[in-house]
């Protein structure tokens, strides 16, 4: 048998349906890769393996039945922060530790129809809060391409299980960057849909007005094919939003041609103290683009260098709130006490780590009264202007290419004590969660030290289809998609 | 020095709706504990709310009942605060864009019209119910998330009766618009009070003191009364009122402190980033305008003017929906108001009163009643057995014409039996002949008595008088 885990869902998809494998085949290889690997990599905090065979079988089955269908049996890791009913949600955070969830997320539920195979429960930063998965207080998880190196976040356990073939492919969520950072850091395609594109019910919030669910994939055809499954609207969720899903990996096109296309370059993304390699690399593709027929145009987006101070007062108030419900009254860790304050205090005092105490503590204060005006209005209106440049940009261009991140993946613990200078390594990624468009990141080449670069592609609210046949004309002309880790 | 009392109520209602007003959970009093919840009113994670329409058209309807400026635009706020009757710990309400604003109600107090102003109307989601048991609490979130609206009155009160005629009309109009029950026993209608108080003439009021989440009618006006000794007291000795929220202790008759206005909440509101804004077209508010019941005090003068009925009745029947709507059924099948009134005042009161039960589960229905009234008015049977059919049927069922049947209550208005009554009457008594002819009109009655005595009721007392007169006077 091929090594079936080094597929993509595409050729997946087609060998189970051609009979040339099963779905129990494949899932029992990637436990395989899985007891291995993931010893090194990190990258599952917990596996359901009886759950993930019986779907398996039953998928199958279901094949025999008559039933297709592209991810009919096809396995998908799934972030921490997702519930699927009867398995655990952490979140990576010793708070949820115990807690079991009692429903499906709606994107769960979409899978479950696709037919698809909940494989496991990968890691992340503690309530999707961070860039490398090192402030994950459940597990820890290493850079595929270099166990050195974190695998980005707070996405890590997503993009590091697709890289190592320990997934076919995965679902993460995008706050601020944290599905695009991770895939650019571990060599993969993520995409952060627009927001309102996919039902948020049952992600657990981190910041209600940036959150949105997105896939981390092998190819950009697959993260086509898994967005296809997930997007829509759903009831449950007031801010999704009842718009038509195209068929995306329709429309990839058959040629690989960028004629016609106009996409923008903002001179404010190659910041001061980008990595050469970084951006000689993205300015490479942006001249392969060229090279493919897309006329490339200068943009502006003249207030994105405030995009970090707004997301980290955005981000922060609204997790302030949302994480209110963690107090060890209903679920998860309890510490007691002789009243509902001492039993709060203790409960969170331990529960939280550092990270989510010190944006739950900023969160509040941006909050307070008498400082709301200055900092949260303040914040709402530059959200507006940053959402206005990208409105004008689109009006010259049809997508935009931009780097992720200011560098590759750095080393473990390079950052971890100075938190700001980790939270200004999300500024080319945050101002599209603020705007609420879509953006994807694909690999565009390696540092000299061996680790990904990736290259950012950003449209229109609702123009998935657009950055996906960008991406998809790149990566059909270049190779660097199909270089894999050593492990 | 005389002082003045400053007063100013926010009224929270649970509204009727079918579930509750962020998720599909039904609310039922009394059920099983924490068996009407989901992930979405326990606060789970990635748990997300879902607006109940039924519950913005009926907080917009209490709004137009109440006279106030719908709002086209309005949106969702999370108020923060930790305690474990809000299983977010943060509630969903409305700060700066209710759905309601301004408003008016008009009522008599003490023979003299007055009108109350409201500030607003906003839309919220109710918290659960805390029991304190020995050593342990005990939360039940079946009443978590439930629908409900909070009235704000401007501080435009001065008195326990002010209060009592604005709460007593507040409470009738929701429930005649089928806002809400408005049963306090059940929680249904509990109010927080602003009390302050300033020496006469002075022009800014004194320091609010807030008295929180009260039921009982009777409570809030204890508990005003006390306030407003307490607050002139302080102020006679020289001192200063605080600025504080107190609760009210029921077995003590006092108010006592439960937060100084240094311990006063930071709510930290913020716009709720997982609900949209609601937007409200004009041609919406005039359907629901369109929809709107008849109010008690239309009621009221629809009964002077349509059915004739005296000022005094038609305030009694209108007092209580049930009453009113009972009234109204009953006058399907008669056109005598003035008898149904009197029923209703009289035995359909008494009779329920004590009983338990109302007046919509009485065995005696609107048809019954018009029933009996119509065979007092055809005289088949007079005013008195018409009550005992009225009792009896209160207590044991039946049909009307059956009891009458049964137990031989129809009148005698045959002149030849009603005669041989007479005759003995006058016969037996000649003293009131006497004194009936000497002068004395009201001598008739003991003779009417000796006829009604030896008929046993049933002799049709117009018709006797009649023959009476037409023997004493020929």
């Amino acid at each position: 048998m091929a090594e079936l885990h080094t597929l993509t869902i595409a050729e997946l998809s087609e060998m189970l349906s051609s009979g040339a494998c099963t779905s129990v085949e494949l899932v029992k290889d990637l436990l395989a890769v899985i007891d291995a690997r993931d010893e090194k990599v990190g990258a599952y905090l917990t596996i359901d393996r009886e759950a993930a065979m019986e779907q398996a079988h039953a998928a199958d089955e279901a094949r025999a039945a008559g039933k297709s269908g592209v991810l009919l049996g096809i396995p998908v890791a799934i972030k921490d922060l997702l519930n699927v009913k009867g398995q655990p949600c952490t979140c990576s955070s010793k708070i949820l530790e115990g807690y079991t969830a009692p429903y499906d997320a709606t994107v769960i539920t979409r899978l479950r129809d696709a037919g698809a195979v909940l494989l496991g429960r990968v890691n992340m930063d503690e309530f999707a809060m961070g860039s490398s998965t090192e402030n994950a207080a459940l597990g820890k998880t290493s850079n595929p391409w270099n166990l050195e190196h974190v695998p980005g976040g707070s996405s890590g356990g997503s993009a590091a299980c697709v890289s190592a073939d320990e997934a076919i492919a995965s679902l993460g969520s995008d706050t601020g960057g944290s599905i695009r950072q991770p895939a650019s850091f571990c060599g993969c395609v993520g995409v952060k849909p627009t927001y309102g594109r996919v039902s948020r019910y049952g992600l657990t919030a981190f910041a209600s007005s940036l959150d949105q669910i997105g896939p981390i994939t092998k190819t950009v055809k697959d993260s086509a094919l898994l967005l296809e499954a997930i997007c829509g609207l759903d009831k449950m969720d007031s801010s999704s939003v009842d718009m038509e899903v195209p068929a995306f990996s329709a429309a990839l096109g058959s040629d690989t041609s960028l004629a016609g296309m106009k996409l923008g370059l903002p001179k404010e993304y190659f910041v001061d103290g980008m990595d050469p390699e970084v951006e000689k690399a993205v300015r490479d593709a942006v001249e392969h683009c060229r090279s493919l027929g897309a006329e490339i145009v200068d943009v502006s987006l003249p207030n994105a260098k405030y995009a970090i101070a707004v997301y980290y007062i955005i981000a922060t108030a609204e997790a302030s709130a949302n994480l209110a419900r963690f107090d060890g009254i209903r679920y998860g860790m309890r510490l007691d006490g002789k009243d509902p304050a001492e039993l709060y205090g203790r409960t969170r005092a331990a529960g939280f780590g550092p990270e989510v105490k010190r944006r739950i503590i900023l969160g509040t204060y941006v909050l307070s009264s008498g400082y709301y005006d200055a900092y949260y209005l303040k914040a709402q209106k530059v959200r507006t202007l940053i959402r206005n440049d990208f409105s004008d940009a689109f009006k010259q261009c049809d997508a935009i290419l931009a780097p992720v991140t200011p560098t590759a993946a750095y080393r473990k613990g390079e950052k971890t004590d100075d938190p700001l200078k980790m939270y200004l390594d999300d500024i080319l990624t945050t101002p599209v969660n603020l705007a609420g468009n879509c953006a994807l990141s694909l690999p565009c080449g390696f540092s000299g030290a061996g680790l990904p670069i990736g290259l950012q592609i950003i449209g229109d609210a609702f123009r998935e289809e657009t950055i996906l046949r960008v991406g998809y004309a790149y990566e059909q002309t270049t190779d660097w998609h199909t270089r894999k880790p050593e492990l | 020095m005389k002082y003045e009392a400053t007063i100013g109520l926010e009224t929270h209602i649970m509204q009727k709706t079918n579930t509750k007003m962020f998720c599909s959970c039904k609310y039922e009093y009394g059920a099983e504990p924490n068996t009407h919840v989901c992930p979405v009113c326990l606060g789970y994670p990635g748990a997300l709310p879902v607006l109940n329409e039924k519950a913005i058209t009926l907080c917009c309807k209490a709004g137009l009942l109440l006279g106030c400026e719908i709002n086209p635009y309005s949106k969702w706020d999370r108020k923060n605060y930790f305690y474990p009757d809000m299983s977010k710990n943060y509630q969903i309400s409305q700060y700066d864009q209710p759905l309601c604003l301004g408003g008016q109600l008009e009522v008599e107090v003490e023979g003299e019209m007055k009108t109350f102003t409201l500030e607003r109307i906003h839309q919220e989601e109710n918290a659960a119910k805390n029991t304190h048991a020995s050593g342990a609490s005990l939360v039940d979130y079946n009443r978590a998330g439930t629908a409900l609206m909070e009235i704000v009155s401007n501080p435009c009160m001065h008195s326990t009766a002010d209060v009592m005629a604005y709460m007593t009309a507040l409470k009738q109009i929701m429930q005649y618009g089928g806002i809400s029950d408005c049963d306090q026993e059940k929680g249904q209608m509990r109010s927080d009070v602003n009390v302050s108080v300033r020496p006469v003439g002075q022009k800014e009021l004194g320091s609010k003191v807030e008295i929180k989440n009260m039921n009982s009618f009777a409570f809030i006006m204890q508990a005003i009364e006390y306030e407003i000794d307490r607050q002139i007291e302080v102020l006679e000795r020289g001192g200063k009122v605080d600025q504080e929220t107190r609760g009210y202790d029921s077995d003590r008759g006092e108010t006592f402190v439960q937060r100084t206005k240094e311990d006063a909440h930071d709510y930290r509101y913020f716009p709720e980033p997982d609900l949209m804004p609601v937007k409200i077209s004009a041609e919406q508010i005039e359907v629901w305008r369109s929809e709107l019941p008849e109010l008690p005090s239309q009621r009221r003068v629809r009964y002077v003017s349509e059915l004739g009925l005296p000022e005094y009745d038609a305030g009694v029947l209108t007092a209580d929906k049930a009453v009113s709507d009972w009234f109204e059924s009953a006058m399907q099948h008669t056109a005598n108001a003035k008898a149904v009134s009197n029923f209703i005042m009289g035995e359909m009161m008494r009779l329920l009163a004590g009983s338990g039960i109302s007046i919509a589960d009485s065995k005696v229905t609107p048809e019954k009643l018009a029933e009996i009234v119509g065979m007092i008015d055809a005289k088949t049977i007079s005013t008195s057995a018409g009550k005992q059919v009225f009792e009896i049927i209160f207590n044991e069922g039946g049909e009307p014409k059956a009891i009458v049947e049964q137990k031989g209550m129809a009148q005698v208005s045959d002149d030849s039996a009603l005669e041989g009554w007479a005759d003995a009457a006058i016969a037996s008594n000649p003293k009131a002949v006497e004194e009936y002819k000497g002068g004395k009109p009201a001598a008739i009655n003991s003779l009417m008595g000796l006829v009604m005595k030896a008929s046993k009721g049933k002799a049709n007392p117009g018709a006797v008088m009649q023959m009476l007169k037409q023997k004493l006077d020929g």
